[in-house]
């Protein structure tokens, strides 16, 4: 029978033991509150201010953030901010370009070709785990003392990252797709250019995020070492003449290049992967 | 233009698939491949598809494509296959971008293909925001583009809820009717088969073979009238009598794989 009331009321009326049913979907959800993030940073900046103010801790040890801000406005004042800045940029840039340049062509041969993958993952697995700032003395014999060698250096530790995760990317291009294509005839070319690249993009840009790291710990760590000019050769002064403001507003100075890279990536998915 | 299966063979290392099937599909003619899961259904129509080499036995065409055809033998796919990070229409102009037309040719196909398969409306719209009945639409319309000669289609209504899967087989018994493609339709789903195949190859477990080729009476129109679909359901049952017993032995055999 189909000819039913469309009020079921007399099975809905509550009686006395009713009860209602628990909540128990709460929670795991991967939501942010666009207001506490801010907040904890402003209340913990504060804290450290008035611990500062109040003189409980040396400012040698401990500059205030007002202190850091201070000497941040100082140094780019005196120019020495951009001469330092710059140096760093120019090798990050030079570095990462070229590492990200050769990895992508190394990953996409070694996702693409079978002898590719077989030589190639057996250098990659061998050469990745080395730190490439070890590499660096080796690399001063090689190049001189310019900046060929830390250049190289940078290079080198994107280099590994970038061809892991292009050919990561090019793996995990859904096989289907790629049936399709072969299926209508399409060029292999074209296959690569229209399937693999944009399949294989969300996998590279996540790389980007890892090399940029990568590229900024390597400049500091070869700054460290042997430089002139640069973050990493600033902070190290600084720290040897007990300059703490100095030292903490070149960190500063890192943290916010990191943070500005960041979302020039997230910026660069948002146009790029919006079909996500 | 028929497609031919001549005495196709296949293992997969030391696995038997398919075993001296033969059978062909000619313009306007639906033949469709049903049998227990892992006979081999799937592999078969990649082979006549030519996107697997058979370890004997072969594929082969014969007589002239369509006037127009730019791929003879145009696949259907299950998960639709669609490149997320394209449109609609960008979907659909994929398989037309290597091919000799110009760009007003390439438009005009493309509109057509929209067209016939309710889609003019949704051609900016990205995969994920279709539903899955809709998804497939797309799926329809990159096959039409290239007016193929044959459709291969493999579980193209699987994956969609039955409503869909009814609006669907609405719509292939529509583009079928001009009667100059032919189709190899594989599934698992019985009453699909019935309603829209001429002829039902019915496969045996693995390695598969044909035990019995069953032609559909009525033609596809007049399947949806009621006396005809009394006489469906028992050619369903009918069917479903000689699968039955192998398909529980199947389903045993993957559970302990």
């Amino acid at each position: 029978m189909l000819d039913r009331t469309p009020d079921d009321s007399r099975h809905v009326a509550r009686d006395a033991d009713a009860k209602p049913v628990r909540f128990r979907g709460g929670g795991f959800t991967p939501a942010t509150s666009r207001w506490a993030g801010l907040l904890a940073l402003v209340a913990v900046l504060g804290l450290w201010q008035l611990i500062g103010s109040l003189a409980l801790i040396n400012p040698l040890f401990l500059p205030t953030p007002l202190g850091i801000l201070r000497a941040l406005y100082r140094l780019a004042e005196s120019g020495a901010l951009w001469q330092h800045l710059s140096a760093s940029l120019l090798r990050i840039l030079s570095g990462w370009a070229l590492g990200t340049a050769s990895g992508i062509v190394v990953g996409f041969a070694i996702g693409l070709w079978r002898i590719a993958r077989s030589i190639g993952i057996t250098f990659v697995s061998a050469l990745f785990p080395i730190p490439k700032i070890a590499v660096l003395p080796l690399l001063i014999l090689w190049l001189g003392i310019g900046e060929q060698p830390k250049i190289a250096t940078i290079a080198l530790g994107v280099f590994f990252s970038t061809t892991i995760s292009v050919y990561s990317g090019v793996d995990a291009v859904p096989r289907n797709l790629i049936r399709m294509a072969q299926s209508f005839d399409v060029p292999f070319p074209t296959i690569v250019r229209k399937v693999i690249w944009p399949g294989a993009l969300p996998s590279i840009l996540a790389g980007f995020r890892i090399t940029a790291s990568v590229a900024l710990m390597l400049v500091v760590s070869a700054e460290m070492i042997g430089a002139e000019t640069g973050i990493g050769t600033f902070v190290l002064q600084a720290g040897n003449l007990m300059q703490t403001d100095q030292l903490m507003a070149g960190i500063l100075m890192l943290s916010l290049f990191g943070l500005a890279v960041g979302k020039l990536i997230s910026l660069l998915e948002a146009r790029l992967l919006h079909w996500r | 233009m028929d497609l031919i299966a001549e005495t196709i063979s296949h293992r997969f290392d030391a696995l038997d698939v398919l075993d001296g099937v033969s059978f062909s599909v000619g313009a306007g003619e639906v033949v469709a491949i049903v049998g227990p899961s892992g006979c081999g259904k799937s592999t078969l129509l990649s082979i006549l598809g030519g996107l697997l080499q058979p370890s004997a036995g072969q594929a082969l065409l014969r007589g002239a494509p369509p006037p127009g055809c730019l791929n003879p033998l145009t696949f259907v796919f299950q998960d639709f296959a669609l490149l997320p990070w394209a449109s609609v229409e960008d979907n659909v102009a994929f398989p037309l971008l290597h091919t000799s037309l110009s760009a007003q040719q390439r438009m005009t196909a493309v509109a057509d293909a929209l067209r016939r398969t309710g889609l003019l409306d949704f051609r900016t719209a990205f995969p994920k925001q279709l539903s899955g009945g809709m998804r497939q639409r797309v799926g329809i319309a990159r096959a039409l583009v290239v007016r193929p000669a044959i459709l291969l289609m493999d579980e193209p209504l699987s994956a969609l809820d039955s409503q869909t899967r009814e609006l669907l087989m609405e719509d292939f018994v529509d583009l079928l009717a001009d009667g100059t493609m032919g189709a190899v339709y594989v599934t698992h789903n019985l009453e699909e088969a019935v309603r829209l195949a001429d002829r039902i190859v019915v496969l045996s477990r693995r390695p598969g073979r044909i035990r019995k080729v069953v032609t559909v009476p009525a033609t596809r129109r007049a399947r949806g009238d009621a006396a005809t679909r009394a006489q469906l359901l028992d050619l369903q049952s009918e069917l479903w009598a000689l699968i039955r017993t192998e398909a529980i032995d199947a389903e045993r055999e993957v559970q302990h794989a």
